[in-house]
């Protein structure tokens, strides 16, 4: 199943931060959004894993409106969220963060594969696992955000700008994980980026926001050759 | 040599006190982020439940488990009820942070007066279960009795239970993600409203032995205003804040630091400071350690 955002609009007091948005990402594919700071791509996302509150619209994912429920919910209903600024928490271990993604799984078994697979993608997090979160330098941080939210068995993975203040060969690495992800395991993504090239590089589909509103939209190729688009997002 | 043993065997048994009732401020803190001046009220509460057991039943052990159940029950409603709701309106302005203190403040004063309402303004007394004659050395007769001993055995067995729970369990895995990074936490699935009840519940469970063994750790008597709990909530506001506020291992390092100087002021000084000493001490180390004992700086945050 797909996920259809329909006229989401969401508001930060009186300021509008997203306006009548509206795409769709099918099942097994990788949707880039971009566009420039404040163009409200976090408030999207934090919209759909129930973060923010929204004045109207609805995203429909499983026969469920993720625009209703809270967070602890909606991962129950696979999804996962991965905020922006590696979202770990610092004072646990590697291992503990980890676990803390398959907290809420009954069946404990399958969250041991869960934490075997997780490793086995990140290898080095398999050697830190006893380290204090804070202690890893922020690439693999964000190995173990993106980790963490695995942890919770996803089928639908929200990253919010996971190439935030690294150099540009973990980028690039972090980058080539996240398409890994999609192919090897069919999860649905939505990766929300700054960095507009690297994203639309190895995005199947993208959307570009501009002040909240959808700019253009497309396939991430036909969207990489638009005069518009490079002009704007890609800086050539 | 036999007063300085006699001065830290008193300064650790009351610090022993002080820690939990710093591990109850510590814990409603990285639950909820709110000081909860009503720990005293909750303390002296769970205290006359203790009592009305020990009338009906005459066992103080299964009293002071009951105390500490009905401790933390009481901590958990107050939560639920009423703090909930408070820090919901709140949330935002000038008023968020000064709003909670004020509201525990009025919770103290209301629960004081429940209580003077349903066992009466008079002292009662819980008798100590054990002698509070001192143990003997050869001719020597030392301050610290049987009574003082099992208080110390008893604090020593809730804290470890306590860090098993934070260490060992999912249940503790959750609360210390939930008080660290909530929308972290949030994010992975974890009740975080659930598990703020359960840390006042934890907090309600350690102040309300700290409130039965304070009175047993004296004559055992105590009224709704008795001095007692309300020294009881400055010093295990000072352990904790000398703790650094976010440790349950650094709220009882504070509350014994804090038991074991009171009590050599208090023995090699002057008696008179007994209400000075733990301000100069909290002062001196706000001044050289702001951060508390244990507390680290907050740098990078995730």
């Amino acid at each position: 199943m797909s996920l259809i955002v329909h006229g989401l609009t969401v508001d930060h007091g009186a300021i509008r931060a997203i306006n009548d948005v509206s795409f769709t990402v099918d099942k097994g594919k990788l949707a880039a959004v971009i566009g420039a700071n404040g163009a409200g791509k976090s408030t999207l996302l934090r919209a759909l894993s129930g973060l923010n509150s929204t004045t109207a619209g609805t995203a429909e994912w499983r026969n469920h409106n993720l625009l209703h429920g809270k967070p602890e919910a909606h991962v129950r209903k696979g999804v996962s969220h991965v905020s922006e600024g590696k979202s770990v928490v610092a004072e646990l271990t590697v291992e503990e963060n980890l676990d803390l993604g398959a907290l809420w799984r009954r069946n404990k078994r399958e969250a041991t594969e869960s934490k075997s697979q997780a490793i086995e993608l990140f290898p080095r997090l398999g050697e830190r696992l006893l380290q204090r979160a804070d202690t890893l330098s922020g690439g693999e941080r964000q190995m173990l955000a993106i980790g963490r939210a695995l942890m919770s068995k996803p089928e639908l993975l929200l990253l919010d700008e996971p190439s935030l203040g690294l150099a540009p060969l973990v980028i690039e690495q972090i980058f080539q994980t996240i398409r890994g992800i999609v192919d090897s395991m069919g999860l649905t993504v939505v990766l929300v980026e700054q960095n507009a090239m690297g994203a639309l590089k190895i995005a199947d589909t993208a959307v570009v926001l501009n002040l909240g509103r959808v700019a253009a939209t497309g396939s991430a190729a036909d969207l990489i050759a638009d005069p518009a688009v490079r002009a704007a997002y890609l800086g050539y | 040599m036999i007063q300085f043993i006699n001065t830290i065997l008193i300064g650790f048994t009351s610090g022993a006190i002080y820690a939990l009732m710093a591990m109850a401020i510590v814990l409603v803190w990285r639950s909820t982020r709110v000081i909860n001046f009503a720990q005293a009220g909750l303390a002296l509460a769970s205290a006359y439940i203790g009592y009305q057991v020990v009338q009906s039943i005459s066992n103080y052990w299964v009293a002071l488990i009951i105390a500490m159940f009905a401790g933390a029950a009481l901590s958990a409603l107050i939560e639920i009820a009423f703090m909930r709701l408070l820090l919901k309106h709140t949330s935002s302005g000038p008023i968020a942070s000064v709003a909670p203190i004020i509201a525990t403040l009025g919770l103290l004063g209301i629960i004081k007066a429940g209580i003077a309402m349903i066992w009466g303004g008079q002292y009662v007394v819980v008798k100590p279960p054990l002698s509070n004659t001192g143990f003997s050395i050869g001719t020597h007769t030392l301050v610290f009795s049987p009574m003082k001993l099992a208080i110390v055995i008893s604090v020593a067995s809730l804290v470890l239970v306590f860090s098993l729970i934070f260490q060992k369990t999912n249940i503790g895995l959750a609360l210390r993600a939930s008080a660290f990074a909530p929308e972290i936490a949030r994010l992975a699935g974890v009740k975080v409203d659930l598990v703020r009840t359960l840390g006042w519940a934890l907090s309600g469970a350690a102040g309300a032995v700290a409130g039965l063994l304070l009175t047993s750790n004296g004559n055992g008597s105590f009224s709704p205003e008795s001095m007692e709990f309300s020294l009881l909530l400055i010093s295990g506001f000072i352990a904790a804040v000398i703790g650094g506020l976010e440790s349950l291992v650094g709220a009882v390092i504070g509350g014994l630091v804090l038991g074991l100087v009171t009590s050599f002021v208090l023995m090699y000084i002057s008696g008179s400071l007994f209400f000075i000493a733990p301000f100069v001490v909290l002062l001196i180390v706000l001044f050289i350690r702001p951060q508390g004992i244990i507390g680290v700086k907050v740098g990078r945050r995730a």
